[in-house]
């Protein structure tokens, strides 16, 4: 389909505009929803209308080298401005619209902006207010004309107004045009192609720059991976200046000749993307997650007859509906009865959903809940996860179809060498995709960039028994035994969370012999247990140390020691003592912040006789803990706890077993 | 310059004549704007007295609108400020005096004539068709642009459709100008309060007014709805040029919305002039704004 690496006539995007406006001339490129109606440019128009930008912004002094900031929402015309500024040679430095003036000061500042484009008078405005702070900001373009009425005219320039520029230029002399293409035939594929900051956890945001090629052959092999075509369509949606976007909105259309569509605004993406029916789509964890409640939610207000259909069928789809997705083998009657369940429930719910013609979704970003996941892969949607980095332009690894695994991220990508690190356990890779450097940050590059051409990813993680990459926890949060072996405390926090009897873990492990944990039973889930079982209780501490619910975690624990003991990387994670926590974690008492993680270190200080418990050997341990209510007063909460000893299994050993049971 | 608005309006093709009215006036507002945009006096009052019975809820008040001003009535509850906006869009007739509209005198002037010649007006209380989407609530603000009668749009057949298609776009491209695309279908009942003003202004509009009256367009609202809706409020009066007549309690918005306010009290008008005028006249301080509520 794609001409491949030919080298100098696809190396750089607007090289691929050329290309594309040849090859797809009159297929659609971009879409955008306006005044109600989509509108529509093919390949040959998004030519014109970046050229016609291109000499635009040239005229009012943009160069080669310079960088243009762009912010907005996603709309065609900004994503032309990317290859309009590419063409010239100089670098777009997109920014995330929802910034305050503030942050966006810092960026502004650092990647040294002359030329800013935005999207509307507050993307606007926002600059005017740091514009004394930022020197080197000499003109600012935007694309919708309301409200600059009484601006002043000499720094601001509309987008159109360029582009008729541009226009008049070509008329009145044909060698501009002929001039522009020789520029772009000047570029080259190791040219710096854009500037993404990355948001960062800690510190200042960093640069990452990206050349043509990183995009381009990112684009091209993640088209590869999952056989789009020009007959693909996708919605862009997600910020402009996230890698995310930039890779699958922009590499991966120009690369492939793709269809882009821009929602007409924000609060519209949901019935945008129906009418639309992409085939292609990413969303983070939490869209889904928000589908799913919308579709529970709206269930329950259907009829009862509806209901007990919705029910029947979703449990069909639970059973059966991820083996017919991955072409696996399904006896006929399950065939039938999904084939039935597809065209009662699933078929709509998906057009709901704006999923009818969906051939590939892919999340990312944060862990998926399981259940969450095989929900939708039920539903008959291709979901799958990916891994990836604004420093690796995207792609690390990904599902590839017939093998998803939720809890795991899948196998390298095309082209891209992936290692895990000794003694570390932090995953390196090496791919096309590598960023060329951090812009004005040698430091940060050196730190990243190993000298041989791997980069750090900063997650630690283990490729499994099926080849398949696991993310256990980013690399600065994994201990160790004193005898040396690793443990990622949070990994296994969250696998004890998975289940629905445990709300919260808390595991310790760090310089000691073995690893503990402290757990908190969920009330809700276990308390309907209790109700459905006639255990009668007072209170969280007294149903937390019923006999039958120890032996309920007891059973957790243990199903979960056995898993890690699969898994080589993290056999050494295994609970070997743990306890049943007397009371509730509580972000009152500070044991959780506020976005419910909970703060370790805080916690073994506050129980410091419990943790001396869990590694002396006794079998009881005494608390007693101050606590705050809700109405702000303070009482003490104190209580006998028993010490449970979990089975540890030898590594590797055990999967043997299983299998020959 | 001859520069298109923006560019997908040139897509429509065919049906953006009407829309072009719209985006000429993009262009004049440009020109205007800097030959100071308030021009002759485009609506007088002379010497109105109101009343009902015997309560005089309006007394010998006179004032004048200026084209492209932004004209706001306050004064404390009571002092007729709904009932001056009612005069002037013809729903009362005043006992005594002369309301001069675009040069024309006229003394009984009915909501139908005042529609057709080009005021229309948001009520305290949002008078929104409930059951109706927003775009139908919308799509009846254009009624009087509508030359095809019944039996037309009923067939919905040649002219009359496309009469309806024109009309639509002029509705886009306020749908697209007061940012309510995701409510475009949505029954108006359904709404938040705030987002029901704005279908209400949204209506007014429809009318393409040259006089807009706006009666408490921020009463109710949260601080941000408030900030948008005085954005809106500016650029309609900046960039389609149209004149607009408000009362407000929010003093905040007045003073700073304004080009001049007038100033009523018990039907009597106390004071008149620019917002800062206004703010040091003691006769103001003692009836209005030095009183707290």
């Amino acid at each position: 389909m794609t001409a491949g690496a030919t080298g100098s006539q696809t190396d750089t995007i607007p090289k691929l505009l050329q290309r594309n406006a040849r090859v797809y001339g009159d297929r659609p490129a971009f879409r955008e929803k306006h005044l109600g109606i989509w509108q529509t440019w093919t390949w040959s128009e998004v030519l014109e209308e970046v050229r016609a930008l291109a000499l635009g912004l040239q005229a009012i002094g943009l160069k080669s080298g310079d960088a243009v900031a762009i912010i907005g929402d996603n709309r065609p015309q900004l994503y032309w401005t990317f290859t309009a500024a590419q063409s010239l040679g100089a670098v777009p430095v997109p920014l995330y619209q929802d910034s305050v003036a503030d942050e966006m000061a810092y960026v502004l500042e650092h990647a040294e902006v002359r030329l800013a484009v935005v999207e509307d008078q507050e993307q606007a405005d926002k600059l005017l207010s740091i514009a004394d702070r930022l020197p080197r900001l000499e003109r600012i373009v935007y694309d919708d004309p309301r409200g600059f009425e009484d601006y002043d005219p000499s720094r601001l320039h509309a987008l159109s107004a360029l582009q008729a520029s541009g226009r008049e230029m070509q008329a009145r002399d044909p060698g501009a045009a002929e001039a522009w293409e020789k520029l772009v035939a000047k570029g080259s594929g190791s040219d710096i192609s854009v500037i993404l900051y990355t948001s960062g956890t800690t510190g200042r945001p960093k640069g990452v720059m990206l050349t043509h090629e990183n995009v381009v052959v990112s684009g091209r092999n993640a088209n590869l991976f999952d056989h789009f075509t020009p007959d693909d369509t996708m919605i862009a949606y997600l910020p402009m200046a996230w890698v995310g976007d930039h890779i699958f909105s922009y590499g991966q259309t120009f690369a492939g000749g793709l269809t882009v569509c821009c929602p007409e605004s924000p609060e519209t993406a949901t019935d945008d993307r129906r009418e639309i029916g992409p085939t292609y789509f990413f969303a983070p964890p939490r869209v889904f997650e928000a589908m799913l409640t919308q579709i529970m939610v709206r269930m329950e207000d259907a009829s009862p007859a509806r209901r007990r259909m919705f029910r029947y069928f979703l449990d069909v789809a639970r059973r059966v509906g991820e083996p017919v997705l991955d072409g696996k083998p399904v006896g006929f009657v399950d065939r039938v009865r999904y084939a039935v369940g597809d065209f009662f429930v699933y078929g709509p719910l998906r057009n709901r959903m704006g999923f009818s013609n969906l051939r590939v979704a892919y999340t990312a970003g944060e862990a998926i809940g399981p259940e969450l996941f095989s929900f939708f892969r039920a539903l008959g949607i291709n979901l799958k996860q990916l891994y990836g980095q604004t420093e690796a332009s995207v792609f690390i690894t990904l599902q590839p179809d017939g093998e998803v695994y939720p809890e795991t991220v899948g196998k390298p990508g095309p082209e891209v060498e992936i290692k895990i690190e000794e003694g570390t356990g932090e995953v390196l890779f090496k791919s096309p995709g590598v960023f060329y450097k951090y812009f004005k940050n040698e430091e940060a590059t050196a730190a990243t960039k190993t000298p041989d051409g791997w980069v750090r990813t900063g997650d630690a993680g283990f490729i499994d028994h099926n080849g398949h990459l696991r993310i256990i926890d980013r690399a600065k949060d994994v201990v160790r035994l004193k005898d040396g072996s690793l443990v990622a405390p949070k990994y296994v926090e969250n696998r004890l969370k998975f289940y629905p009897e445990i709300k919260e873990a808390v595991v310790f492990g760090s310089d000691r012999d073995y690893v503990t944990a402290f757990i908190n039973i969920d009330l809700t889930s276990v308390g309907s247990w209790a109700e459905r079982n006639n255990v009668i209780y007072a209170s969280y501490q007294d149903l937390a140390s019923h006999p039958h619910v120890r032996e309920m975690v007891e059973r957790r624990v243990d199903e979960m020691n056995r898993a890690l003991a699969r898994e080589p990387m993290v056999a050494g994670s295994q609970i070997r003592r743990f306890l049943i926590l007397h009371k509730e974690l509580d972000a009152d008492d500070g044991e959780l912040t506020r976005t419910q993680k909970v703060r370790r270190g805080f916690i073994a200080e506050r129980y410091a006789p419990l943790v001396g418990a869990l590694y002396d050997g006794s079998r009881n341990a005494h608390i007693s803990v101050e606590v705050t209510f809700e109405d702000g007063r303070k009482g003490k909460i104190e209580g006998d706890v028993e010490i449970i000893e979990a089975t540890t299994y030898p590594a590797g050993g055990v999967a043997v077993k299983e299998a020959a049971a | 310059m001859s520069v298109e608005a923006d560019v997908p309006v040139a897509a429509i093709g065919a049906i953006a004549s009407l829309g072009d009215a719209m985006a000429a006036a993009d262009n004049d507002a440009r020109v205007q704007a800097e030959q100071r945009r308030i021009g002759d006096v485009l609506l007088s009052v002379d010497n109105v007295s109101l009343s009902f019975g015997g309560v005089r809820a309006i007394a010998d008040v006179s004032f004048d609108i200026r084209k492209g001003e932004i004209r706001a009535i306050i004064g404390p509850n009571g002092a007729g400020k709904t009932s001056m906006l009612n005069v002037i869009n013809g729903f009362y007739f005043p006992q005594q005096g002369v309301i001069t509209f675009k040069g024309e005198k006229r003394r009984e002037m009915r909501p139908y004539f005042a529609a057709t010649s080009g005021i229309s007006r948001t009520f305290q209380n949002v008078a929104l068709f409930k059951g109706m989407t927003t775009l139908d609530n919308m799509m009846a603000g254009r009624t009087l642009k509508m030359r095809r009668g019944l039996f037309w749009q009923a067939l919905r057949l040649g002219p009359a459709e496309k009469e309806e298609i024109e009309h639509r776009a002029v509705v886009e491209k306020l749908i697209d100008f007061l940012e309510i695309e995701h409510i475009r279908k949505v029954p108006v009942g359904k709404l938040p309060y705030g987002l029901q003003k704005r279908v209400e202004l949204g209506r007014a509009l429809a009318m393409e007014p040259e006089l807009l009256l706006l009666d408490e367009p921020m009463a109710g609202m949260n601080l941000e709805e408030k900030e948008d809706m005085s954005r809106f409020i500016l650029t309609i009066n900046q960039s389609l040029g149209t004149t607009i007549a408000l009362i407000e309690h929010d003093m905040g918005v007045v003073m700073d919305l304004s080009d001049r306010v007038v100033v009523l009290e018990y039907g009597r008008k106390i004071a008149d002039g620019t917002p800062d005028e206004v703010k040091r006249d003691p006769k103001v301080i003692d009836a209005y704004l030095g009183v707290s509520h």
